[in-house]
This record gives structure tokens, C-alpha cells and sequence, in this order.
């Protein structure tokens, strides 16, 4: 049966029988009929429609409209009867325009011209006296997609949003969210953000709610405008339109408010206080959302206040009820408990047994629980949770089974009393011989021979018994691990290990590496019976192989043992450090960000919103506000807004990818992280070296060339990346050239020299306070934060380095980018001890100004690139021009005058200091600090004329007229420069000095 | 927020697609039918990101419902808007059928439009859109019930409307429990938890405010309003629960082809009270040939097709014991894989309250209307039924 003959068969004036025998199942089937049979009709089916629409009957022209909808819901291209669809507009009959609107939505961005043919309607429907036909009009319009249309609807709309009727209302204020979404400017420019706010104290609490997550929304995409702008007022009215809206308005407001940071724990505590409530309500979105703020704004408060103690009280119960939801909101709950038990275990401590996995719970809620289960494992509970995990590895799915079997291991290593019991629990359960038990049982009781060294050696009989059955590589090499490393105590280690060695090629390379460091350890315990062994192993491995990383570690075993087997031994049976006891751990800064994202998408996934957000949204991080009393208000939006006028103190932009940089960003070492271990003693790296002998030094001899800057760490990095692999391209370019570096620091020093015998101390320069460059979060948990300073006629920057990641980092290195003064480092970056987690180093880097230049925008923009053993981070940052200011900036009286004349006029700019009050001499004495000399100082009409002159380090110079009113606190300064595009900075730069 | 909504048949074809913002494409509609629907493996997550686009998605019999965004949404609001959009449609049209949706596309359309404008979830209680959405045309309504009306649908008191008035005052209370247990084989209690909900259906004439006051047995730990006169306060607890039950669980096996199962009730409260509906599934493995029973109360039958015997009994006092006992014949394989074991559960209805609960008293206040508390009828009802009543064995 086709479409038209079905059609065909309906009586339009029956609506009873139509409503028994829908069209839309029809159409439905139509799917399954052949697409070649199809397209024979088409034409045919859409002419019949076309027909159907112009009728004159209504109940007709409805079920044509309906029959038009149905294709369109299954993807057929029905745009072709769009005038036919929109000359059914214009009805009385609610039902038929709605319908005829949904079209609308759908096809009007492929048709602009003929959807303007629709704004007529539009504008008088916004005038009906139905409220309801009102708002209907406003909301579909908004979804038009179309720009031209857009404009007719300013009006209309603006009428809405100050209609009587609060449903109106409400619905206009999502339809301003829609048209930003079409064309921001035009919602600026016309003052709907303005209405919006307005909405924020509209009586009617539904009107808030919309207008909330309106203006939510539209400040996402501006993530610096001051947009929302919250403030005591209004958290005031949203928390009382909290207590009276629906629940998802409820839901809107408590995400606002999740993103206000209160001025003080006091205010955070009377905030807490009122949404509390909310976390008895049904709806787990609501709940969560409530959580999110409490958790937040927790932050702030002191931990001896009783309150705080209270509060996390109150979290648990409503935590505990989300897990009797349906289980996709389970789902989304665990995800989020997993967050919070590692942000603050007190809170669920107690309740390990709510977590127990039931029967019919579905796989990704069992595996969640289980996630859960072993975090709060603890010596009070442990016999318990051990009894469950025993349990669950008895279940029929195989990922939960896994799972149980390595939470079992992962409790004895978190709870030392317990491990002995799980031990034994492994081992029954190895005896089961199902084959995925077994396996995981043996990779997870590697691990607690790693932890509890010498203890449990006693199973390993039982575990060689399973040898035969291992076919997963990790646990194969599990069990070749537990060989290696005890292969004294097992008396056919070597037969064991020779085994293995049939199939050696057929191995994946995790087992290849494994056996071969496994053989080396037994030849070094047992070298009489394994010469042969050991022989053949390392033969296969670097001649038969054509595995790199399989050769290289051939080559370095072999080398090793040919040259001196003692040290050998003291490499290879090293003793290795405890693995330690919580290992897949969300690291601090991106669970602080997370738990800003409560209830959202971000904690579902454990990722911030920007790895799977595209576009402006989500790129914002959030971040906890500070306990109170540390700096209180650093975190309030207002101070940093203001902040944004002083140029030192504006936020760093992280550069945030990394492609067009890589060019310019040097020869920092881009290649595969280096591989170091945590705390590299020199030796052993100095024993590595040699061992190569002379191979190492003919591989790098050809590109190093004599260069003086082999010692230089930074260098001495790109020399083990070249070990590997031998790029030379970029090697030598000016940034790293040693000549030129040396010869800078001479210049540096002759600069000291001249300052010595010339003027005096310039040590009273302004610094500016150190900010953040570099969030830990953009960083892998590397914080840098750091200002700018001239001491001693020298450029500084002084960096603090702060590790907020959980291991070690090593090796730091920096580097810049050309920039507008040609600043570089005059010397690497000198941090000679690992930074461990929680640990600040202070570091100062001397810098010069005969780098590459390159003009940036803005001028005092610095883009600087550094790395670690972990990666390499890029960041930007703004310097103080005066940092540049040279000591011999003085100049005479005659020249100055000529040089102000010689400079045109047009090149003069006029700048107001304001709100200074400091006299001629304190202006002349802090000026002359930061090398701004006075020239002349005279007297004019009761104003104090004061002609400065400055000279920049790139041999620029800048003469300044500061006239100062008696009395009155804002100066005239007047700038003239042959480069004008400096005299801004050297502004911002009096400002800066004056002010502080 | 939520950018699309689709409604799916379990072949996986599009019943209704309704797209709210730009970003999601048609080619949204295709990769959830591809990667979910159609996975190979059947998906472990109820949200999954395909092309840095999240799909939510909840099944109701063999429809699938699925929410798709690309931005950061709250995860936990979309799921809640997707059970009470099958809520609303289910109060429309009865069950969510791929036959009812067809039957109804113009209408959920509809109510689409009203309840999710831009992705943002709107008042969506049945109370309040069944009083303007109702496929027959609004035009016979007054100013006055407009009003009425978006104030309902907007205002604080969303599930009431003004002017109701009943001859007989009369004032209905339900307590309902469902108590949940995982009991071990040695009869340890694992977990155990009651939740419950107090409903009141009011057939009260104005704007009446109720109260009722209960023992110190449970906190209300959670609260919602319900819909039109039905209202419900919800809560949960954990403590000095009594268990109805206890199922004493014996299995044996002898040999390779025969389990012998032995299963004792016990039920444990006052023995003038008297249980109903007793259930008992005793699951049995998957290559049982044939089962005999032999049980002292009730009928036993083993049904093959649900891999359990089930065991009915109609009504049961306080305080008695009850047996069965059964042969399990096996068919021998040689699948390795052991039988799981699933727990024993457990099926049944008491008239008291396994939280302890007791409603002390109950009071209305109507300010306006003159009738007082003493005129109106009133009702307590307790029901206590089992949730997930499980034993391992």
C-alpha cells in the first residue's frame, strides 16, 4: 500500500474513526515499502497533499497538515509544500496552527524568503487576547531561524516580555535566549538583556526561574561579561522564588546559584542554610543541584564551626535516598558519589552497606557501586565488604567479575590488616579454574607482592599451577613478573620462563618485555644454570625483533651485563619503590573543578566540560572558592573586573592549543615525555651513558658540534630525545644559540658595572604582587604564578612553581617566544631538586633583551613555554613596561627641549592620572626609583611642571610633561614618543608606580 | 540544555523527533539508532557521547526515549524529565506502546512543545497541561478560565484549582511501605531499607490545609506534591525495621544431575494480623529436566520458562512457618560455567507499616469554607509490601 491510495481511504469528516485508524501509522509503514516503488509515487504523493492543503474544508486541510507532519518526523523532504502549509496559518482552530508552527520550526531556514510570508501571523497572534495563543506565537517565532525575520520580531517580543499574563512572560524570556542564540548582537543592541535582569524580581516565580536559566545560558557564551551580575539582592529574591517555583525551576536557580561566591563565610553559611531544604525534595536533580552548592560553598566555611559539622551531617541521608531512584538516575548518582567520597569521605563513611550490589541492578550500576565500595573500605568494615566481593565473583558477568576479583586485591592494599584475608580470598578463588578469575586474581596479586614485599611468596606454588591457563597478556606477564622476581625461591624458574620462550614472537610486547627483564633477573640470582637462557633471550630480542623499545632494552641488558655485572645487579634488582595505595585517584584540581559541576554531564564522565563541549561554552573553568579569612575577596567577580584596567594584573591567557605555536615555541622537548623515574639519582643516568661507550657520543657528535651548551639541562634533554630520535631541523635556532647568550651576559654585566659607578640604588622599583599564569588546572598540576622585576639594572622574573599534581616533577625547562623587546632568558631555568606534590619552589630567572624580536599585540605580551617530565604547558602573560626603563634614561636639559620639538605634535597623547595625592618631590623620588628621571621642574601658575625622560631598552626614548594641580588629585601627563604605540603602556606604567 | 528529543520503536526507527537547538543535526537521529540501539554490544551506560554529542536515553517496554545535547547539561535533570515525560504521556494515553505513540504523534507533539520550550523543562505536572492541552481546540474558553488557567500552570500552586467544593468532606490516608532486604544464607541481614510515602487523596472542599502528625519511628527525609488531590511525602529509613519474613534457604546437590532444595517461611509479626499475596520465586538452573514439589501451604509449580519455581500461598498469620521441599532433576552438560546462583525472592502484602510508622493524628483547617475538622471523614490505611525481598542462597 503506498501513501496516496491510503490516504485516499479516510473519510475527513469522520474525526472519531480518524482518531482509531491514525494516518500517521500509515506513513509509518511506508517505510518498509521499496524505495524504488516510492520514488515512482512521489511526485504523485506530494501533489495529492498539495491538493489536500488547499482545500476548503478545515477538517481536511488538518489531516493534510497532520500527514505533512508524519512525513517530516521520518525524514522525508516535504519543504516543497511549504506556502501550501503556511496559508493554513491563518486559523482560528489552536490545534491546526500549532501544527502548521512545528512545520514552521522545521523547514523555515530553507526557505527564508517564503518564511517571512509567517511574520504577519506572528505579530498579530503576539496581540490575541488569548494569553496562551500570545505565548504560543512568541515561542515559535523564536525557534525561526531566520535573520531576516528576526528583526520583525524585536516588537512583538518586546511587547511579551512586559505582558500581563506571568505565562507569557515566562515564555518570552526563554525566547530571548533563543534569539542571542540566532543574533547576540541584535539582543544587545535592542536591551532584551537589560528586560531580562529586570524578570530576575518578577512576581511570579516561574518568570525568575526562566529568566535564570536564560541569562545562565547567554553568560556561558561571554564568560566575562558581567551579565549575572549577582549580587545580595538578587540571591536574595532567587532564594526566596526557590522555595515557590516548580522543580525544574528550582533545578535553574540552584545552578545559578551555584556559580555565586559569597563575600564571606557568613554569608555562604546564611546561603547554605536556606537551600538545605531542598535537599528532601523528590526530584534527584533537585537534590544534587542542592549538593553542589552545599559542597560548595562548604569551602568557605570554618571546620570548628558546629555548623560545618552539621552540614555534612545533613549530606548523607539525601545521598543514601538517590540510590533508590530509577537506576539511570542511580547511575548518574554513583558517578557523582564517586566524586564526593574522594572530596570529603566523612560524609559517607558510615555507609558502605547501601552500596552493596543487588541481584537485578543493572551492569553499569554494579560496577559504580563496586567503584564506591572500595573507596570506602576501611579496617571497620572490611570483613563485610570482603564477604561481598567474594560474592560478586561468583556472578555470571564477566566485566563484574574482573572487577570484584581486582577489588579484592585493590583492598589488601589499602587495608594492611586485611591482606592476609584476601590473600586467601584470591587463592580461593583461583581454585574455582574459571579461566577470567584466575587471570585477574594473578595480575592483582603482583600488585600486593609489590606492596607487601616478602610476605605472601608462599602462593606462588599455587599460581604456577595456573601457568597453562593464562592466555591474557596481563596476566601472563603477571605471572612472568612473579617468576622474575622471585625466581630464587622457585626451584624451575628456569623451565618456567623456558616455556614461555617457545612463542616468544607470537607474544604481545608487554610480555616480550616482561620476559626478557624476568630472564635477566634470573641470571643475575642464578647465573650458573641460565647462561643459555639468558643468551637466547637476548638474542631474540634485539636481532630477531623489530620492536624498538624490545631491542633498545636488549641492547642495555646486554651491554650491561658484558661490562660490569655488579652494577648489573645494583640496576636490575634494585629495590623498587611501594606502589602506593589508591592509584586511579581524580587528581585535586580537576575534582575541584568537577565538584563545581555536580549533577552535570562533567561528573557523569569525570572530564571538565571542555573536553566535550565544542565552542566558547564550557572553556571556563570553575574553581572552589577559598576558605574565608585566607584573601576574601579575591574570588568576587567584580575585583578581577576591575582588576582588567591594571594591565600587571590581568588574568593570563593560557594559550590553549598548541599547533601554531610549536613553530616558534622552540626546541623544547616535543618528542614522547621522557621516561625518568621519580627521583633520578645522577649516577645511575651517568652509568646509562656510559654504558653505550662511544656509540652515544658518534650519534650525537655530528649535530652538538662543540657547542659550549652541553651541560646546559635543557640541552642535555634534547640530547637523550635525539638518542631515539634524530631530528636536527630546529636545533640551532637564535633562542637556544649559546654564542649569543654569552655574549648578552657580558653586555648584562657591563650594565652592572656602569649602574655601580653612575647613580645610585635603583632597588625601590615597583614589583608588581605575583599572579597566576598558569592554573594547575591547564597544567596537569603544575601552578606557576610570577611577576616582573628590574634589580640592579637586571630584568628578573620571578617565578613560583607550585606542584598540585600527585607526583614528583623533574626537569624543568622554559622558554619564549620572539616578543616585542626581544626578552629571553640569559640563562636555563635552574631547579635542581624534584618538586614534590604540595611543594613551592621560588625561582628567579635573569633575563636580557637581545632575543628575536617580534612585535606582539598587545606590546607587552609574553608568551613562554615550559616544561616538566610530564609535558609541556604554554601560557601568555603581560609585563610592566618598566621593567625596561634603562638607567641612563637621563637627558640633558638642551636635548630634551630640541627632541620635544623635534617630535611631531601628532605623536603627543594626553593621559589623566587619577585620585593620586603625593607631592612634586615623593612624585620626582618614586619615579626616579623605577628610572623615569626628571629633566626640569618648574613652577607655572601655582602647577607644578614637572619634564621627565625615559629611555627604553630597545633604545627608545620617551619625554613626559606632568602637571600637577595643587589640591587637585588627577594629573595631565603628556607623552611624546616617536614610537607612539608605547606611550599607552608607559601610562599604565606612571599609574602603576604612582599608585603604589 | 536538552537540544533534541527522540522517540525510538525497538527496530529502532523514528517515531517522533522533536529538535530544540541548532547544534544537533539529523545526522543525531542516525548515530544514536547505529551506536545504541543497534550496538553490537548492548550499551553499559545509560548516557553515551558520540562526536562529542551526549545521548540520554530510558526504555520503557521496547521504546527507547532518548535526550541529546552537546553542552554541559544537568545530567540528573534530563533523566527526571524523561521518566515524567513517560509520566505525562502515560496519563494521556495509557501504556508507551510503539501503537499508542503512532496513534497520538499530533499530541505529544503537543505537549512537547508546552513542557520543553528551548531545551528548558517547563511545568510538566498532568494536572495542570490536562486543563489546556486537550486535542479538542481552546476556544470555548473564557477570559476568566484563561487566566485561570497559565496562573495554574505558572503559579505556586500548581496542582489545585480554586472553587472546589464536595458534599461529603472526606479525607483518605494511605501509608505505603515497600521494605527491600538482602538477606545472606546464613540468614545475616546484608541490607535493609523501607521507603515509603504517606498519600493523602482529599476530597476536601476548598483550600484546605491538612496535617498529620506520627510516631518518632522515621524522619521524613524526602517530599513532593503530588497532582491534583492526591497528595504524597515521601521518605526512607534504615532503622529497627521489621522484617515480615524470613526465608530459610537449603540446597544441596547430589551428584552431577539432582539439587535438593528445602525453603521455610517464617513470618514474623503479630498473629492476629494476616499477610496476603505470598510469593516465593526459587530460582532453578538452566538445565533443569524436571522438578517435584512438595509444599504444606499453598501451590507450588515450577514454570520452565522463568527458570523458577514459584510458590503462591493466599493468606498467611503472624508467627506461623511454612515448608517446601523440592527434587531437582539436571540434564549433565559440560558448560564449565557455574550456575549463578540468584537470591530467592520474595513477594507480599501486610497490613502495618515495616518502618514502625504510626499516624498519631490528623487534622484540616479550612479558613474560608465553614466546615471544621470534626466534620470530615477521615481514613488510615497501612500497606506494607515487599520491594526487593532477596535471600542468596
Amino acid at each position: 500500500m503506498n501513501m496516496a491510495s491510503a490516504s485516499m481511504g479516510i473519510n475527513p469528516s469522520r474525526g472519531s474513526v480518524l482518531r482509531k485508524q491514525p494516518l500517521s501509522s500509515m506513513f509509518f509503514t511506508t517505510q518498509a515499502i521499496p524505495s524504488s516503488h516510492c520514488y515512482d509515487q512521489k511526485g504523485g504523493e506530494i501533489f495529492e497533499l498539495k491538493a489536500e492543503l488547499n482545500s476548503d474544508k478545515k477538517e481536511k486541510k488538518k489531516e493534510a497538515v497532520k500527514k505533512v507532519i508524519a512525513s517530516m518526523t521520518v525524514g522525508k523532504d516535504v519543504s516543497a509544500l511549504f506556502p501550501d502549509v503556511v496559508n493554513c496559518m491563518q486559523t482560528d482552530n489552536l490545534e491546526l496552527k500549532k501544527l502548521v508552527y512545528l512545520y514552521l520550526m522545521n523547514y523555515a531556514k530553507s526557505q527564508p524568503d517564503m518564511a517571512i510570508m509567517a511574520v504577519n501571523t506572528f505579530v498579530k497572534d503576539c496581540e490575541d487576547p488569548n494569553p496562551l495563543i500570545r505565548a504560543l506565537a512568541v515561542r515559535t517565532m523564536g525557534c525561526i531561524r531566520v535573520d531576516k525575520i528576526t528583526e520583525y520580531l524585536c516588537e512583538p517580543l518586546r511587547k511579551c516580555l512586559k505582558d500581563e499574563d506571568p505565562y507569557v512572560r515566562k515564555t518570552a524570556a526563554v525566547c530571548v535566549a533563543k534569539l542571542h542564540d540566532i543574533n547576540a548582537q541584535l539582543v544587545e543592541d535592542q536591551g532584551f538583556l537589560d528586560t531580562l535582569k529586570d524578570l530576575i524580581s518578577d512576581s511570579n516565580p516561574m518568570v525568575v526561574a526562566n529568566a535564570v536559566a536564560a541569562l545562565s545560558e547567554i553568560a556561558e557564551s561571554h564568560p566575562n561579561s558581567n551579565l549575572l551580575d549577582l549580587n545580595f539582592q538578587t540571591i536574595n529574591k532567587l532564594l526566596t522564588a526557590l522555595n515557590e517555583c516548580t522543580e525544574w525551576g528550582q533545578i535553574f536557580i540552584l545552578d545559578c546559584l551555584a556559580n555565586y561566591s559569597p563575600k564571606d563565610d557568613r554569608e555562604a553559611q546564611s546561603i547554605c542554610e536556606r537551600v538545605t531544604p531542598r535537599l528532601s525534595h523528590a526530584n534527584s536533580a533537585v537534590v544534587l543541584s542542592a549538593v553542589k552548592v552545599l559542597m560548595k560553598f562548604m569551602e568557605m566555611l570554618s571546620k570548628d564551626l558546629d555548623y560545618y559539622g552539621t552540614l555534612l551531617k545533613k549530606l548523607a541521608p539525601p545521598l543514601v535516598t538517590l540510590l533508590s531512584a530509577e537506576p539511570e538516575l542511580q547511575y548518574v548518582a554513583l558517578r557523582n558519589i564517586n566524586l564526593i567520597v574522594q572530596k570529603r569521605p566523612e560524609i559517607l563513611k558510615h555507609e558502605m552497606k547501601v552500596f552493596f550490589v543487588k541481584y537485578n541492578d543493572p551492569i553499569y550500576v554494579k560496577l559504580e557501586k563496586l567503584d564506591i565500595m572500595i573507596r570506602l573500605a576501611s579496617q571497620a568494615n572490611i570483613t563485610q565488604v570482603l564477604a561481598e566481593l567474594k560474592e560478586y565473583a561468583t556472578e555470571v558477568d564477566v566485566d563484574f567479575v574482573r572487577k570484584a576479583v581486582r577489588a579484592i586485591g585493590r583492598c589488601a592494599i589499602k587495608v594492611e590488616q586485611s591482606a592476609e584475608r584476601c590473600v586467601s580470598t584470591l587463592l580461593d578463588l583461583i581454585q574455582t579454574k574459571v579461566n577470567y578469575v584466575v587471570q585477574e586474581a594473578i595480575v592483582v596479586i603482583k600488585d600486593i607482592f609489590r606492596k607487601y614485599p616478602n610476605k605472601y611468596e608462599s602462593v606462588i606454588a599455587t599460581l604456577c599451577e595456573n601457568l597453562d591457563s593464562l592466555d591474557e597478556p596481563e596476566a601472563r606477564a603477571a605471572m612472568i613478573w612473579i617468576v622474575g622476581e622471585y625466581a630464587e625461591r622457585i626451584d624451575n624458574a628456569d623451565e618456567l620462563l623456558e616455556s614461555f620462550l617457545e612463542g616468544f614472537h607470537d607474544e604481545s610486547t608487554q610480555v616480550q618485555l616482561q620476559l626478557l627483564t624476568a630472564i635477566v633477573k634470573l641470571f643475575l640470582k642464578k647465573p650458573t644454570e641460565t647462561q643459555e637462557l639468558v643468551q637466547q633471550v637476548l638474542s631474540l630480542a634485539t636481532q630477531d625483533s623489530d620492536n624498538p623499545d624490545l631491542r633498545d632494552r636488549g641492547y642495555i641488558y646486554w651491554r650491561l651485563l658484558s661490562t660490569d655485572p655488579v652494577a648489573a645487579k645494583e640496576v636490575v634488582l634494585a629495590e623498587k619503590p611501594l606502589i602506593s595505595e589508591e592509584t586511579d585517584l581524580i587528581e585535586p584540581t580537576l575534582l575541584d573543578e568537577l565538584i563545581c559541576h555536580i549533577g552535570t554531564l562533567a561528573s557523569v564522565y569525570h572530564k571538565p566540560p571542555s573536553a566535550f563541549v565544542e565552542g566558547s561554552r564550557g572553556v571556563q573553568h570553575k574553581r572552589l572558592p577559598p576558605r574565608s579569612g585566607s584573601n576574601e575577596s579575591t574570588e568576587s567577580p567584580d575585583v578581577t573586573i576591575s582588576a582588567g584596567t591594571q594591565p600587571t594584573e590581568q588574568p593570563p591567557a593560557v594559550i590553549p592549543s598548541q599547533g601554531d605555536l610549536l613553530g616558534d615555541l622552540l626546541n623544547l622537548d616535543l618528542g614522547p615525555p621522557v621516561n625518568v623515574p621519580p627521583i633520578p639519582s645522577s649516577t645511575v643516568q651517568m652509568g646509562a651513558m656510559d654504558l653505550l661507550g662511544g656509540g652515544l657520543d658518534s650519534l650525537l657528535g655530528g649535530d652538538l658540534g662543540g657547542s659550549p651548551a652541553v651541560h646546559d639541562p635543557l640541552s642535555g634533554l634534547l640530547k637523550s630525545g635525539k638518542l631515539q630520535n634524530p631530528i636536527g631541523a630546529g636545533y640551532g635556532t637564535p633562542a637556544v644559540m649559546p654564542a649569543s647568550l654569552n655574549a648578552t651576559v657580558g653586555g648584562g654585566l657591563g650594565d652592572l658595572f656602569d649602574l655601580a659607578g653612575g647613580i645610585g640604588v635603583s632597588s625601590g622599583s615597583y614589583v608588581a604582587p605575583k599572579t597566576v599564569w598558569l592554573p594547575a588546572a591547564k597544567a596537569k598540576g603544575l601552578e606557576i604564578s610570577g611577576t616582573f622585576s628590574r634589580r640592579m639594572g637586571h630584568i628578573y622574573m620571578d617565578l613560583s612553581l607550585m606542584n598540585k599534581a600527585m607526583q614528583v616533577m623533574t626537569d624543568f625547562a622554559i622558554q619564549f617566544n620572539k616578543n616585542s623587546f626581544g626578552m629571553i632568558p640569559a640563562a636555563p631555568l635552574q631547579i635542581n631538586a624534584p618538586l614534590a606534590p604540595n611543594q613551592t619552589i621560588e625561582a628567579s630567572l635573569l633575563l636580557h633583551t637581545a632575543g628575536p624580536v617580534m612585535k606582539m599585540d598587545p606590546l607587552t605580551n609574553l608568551q613562554v613555554a615550559v616544561k616538566n617530565n610530564i609535558d609541556v604547558f604554554y601560557f601568555s602573560c603581560l609585563y610592566p613596561i618598566n621593567i625596561l626603563f634603562l638607567d641612563e634614561g637621563k637627558l640633558d636639559r638642551q636635548i630634551f627641549l630640541a627632541t620635544w620639538k623635534d617630535i611631531p605634535n601628532e605623536n603627543e597623547v594626553q593621559f589623566q592620572i587619577k585620585d593620586c595625592h603625593l607631592n612634586a618631590d615623593a612624585i620626582t623620588d618614586k619615579l626616579f626609583n623605577n628610572n623615569i628621571f626628571t629633566v626640569a621642574k618648574r613652577n607655572v601658575e601655582g602647577q607644578d611642571m614637572l619634564y621627565q625622560s625615559l629611555k627604553l631598552s630597545n633604545g627608545i626614548w620617551v619625554l613626559a610633561e606632568l602637571r600637577i594641580q595643587p589640591g587637585n588629585p588627577n594629573y595631565t601627563l603628556s607623552l611624546k614618543c616617536r614610537a607612539s604605540g608605547v606611550t599607552q603602556h608607559v601610562f599604565q606604567a606612571y599609574e602603576i608606580i604612582l599608585k603604589n | 540544555m536538552i537540544g533534541g528529543l527522540f522517540i525510538y520503536n525497538h527496530k529502532g526507527e523514528v517515531l517522533i523527533s522533536r529538535v530544540y537547538r541548532d547544534d544537533i543535526g539529523r545526522n543525531a537521529v542516525d548515530a544514536f539508532r547505529v551506536n545504541v540501539i543497534h550496538a553490537r554490544q548492548q550499551v553499559r551506560s545509560p548516557v553515551t557521547n558520540i562526536a562529542r554529542t551526549s545521548f540520554f536515553h530510558v526504555k520503557r517496554s521496547n521504546i527507547w526515549l532518548a535526550a541529546v545535547t552537546k553542552q554541559n547539561v544537568n545530567a540528573a535533570m534530563v533523566f527526571e524529565f524523561l521518566y515524567k515525560m513517560c509520566d505525562v504521556m502515560t496519563s494521556y494515553f495509557g501504556k508507551i506502546s510503539e501503537e499508542n505513540i503512532k496513534n497520538n504523534f499530533v499530541l505529544i507533539y503537543e505537549l512537547l512543545d508546552e513542557i520543553l520550550d528551548f531545551g528548558y523543562p517547563q511545568n510538566s505536572e498532568t494536572g495542570a497541561l490536562k486543563t489546556f492541552i486537550t486535542q479538542q481546540g481552546i476556544k470555548s474558553q473564557t477570559k476568566e478560565e484563561q487566566s485561570q488557567i497559565t496562573s495554574q500552570v505558572t503559579g505556586q500552586i500548581g496542582w489545585r484549582r480554586e472553587g472546589i467544593k464536595y458534599r461529603r468532606n472526606e479525607l483518605f490516608l494511605d501509608v505505603l511501605e515497600s521494605v527491600n532486604l538482602l538477606m545472606s544464607p546464613q540468614g545475616q541481614v546484608l541490607s535493609a531499607h523501607v521507603s515509603g510515602r504517606v498519600v493523602m487523596k482529599s476530597y476536601l472542599s476548598g483550600m484546605p490545609e491538612c496535617k498529620f502528625g506520627m510516631n518518632d519511628k522515621i524522619v521524613i527525609e524526602k517530599q513532593g506534591k503530588g497532582t491534583a488531590d492526591e497528595t504524597t511525602k515521601r521518605y526512607r529509613t534504615t532503622k529497627d525495621i521489621i522484617l515480615p519474613f524470613r526465608v530459610i534457604p537449603l540446597v544441596r546437590e547430589v551428584g552431577r544431575t539432582k539439587l535438593e532444595v528445602k525453603v521455610v517461611i517464617k513470618s514474623n509479626f503479630k498473629p492476629s494480623l494476616l499477610a496476603q499475596k505470598i510469593e516465593v520465586r526459587i530460582p532453578t538452573p538452566l538445565n533443569t529436566s524436571g522438578v517435584q514439589v512438595i509444599c504444606m501451604k499453598g501451590k507450588a509449580k515450577y514454570k520452565a520458562s522463568e527458570n523458577a519455581i514459584v510458590w503462591k500461598i493466599k493468606r498467611m498469620a503472624g508467627m506461623k512457618e511454612s515448608q517446601i521441599s523440592a527434587e531437582i532433576e539436571l540434564l549433565p552438560t559440560n558448560d564449565k560455567k557455574k550456575w549463578a546462583r540468584p537470591p530467592i525472592s520474595m513477594n507480599f502484602e501486610v497490613p502495618f507499616a515495616p518502618s514502625g510508622l504510626k499516624v498519631r493524628y490528623l487534622k484540616v483547617f479550612e479558613p474560608k469554607l465553614n466546615y471544621s475538622d470534626h466534620d470530615v471523614i477521615k481514613w488510615v490505611r497501612y500497606i506494607g509490601r515487599s520491594g526487593i525481598y532477596e535471600t542468596r542462597c
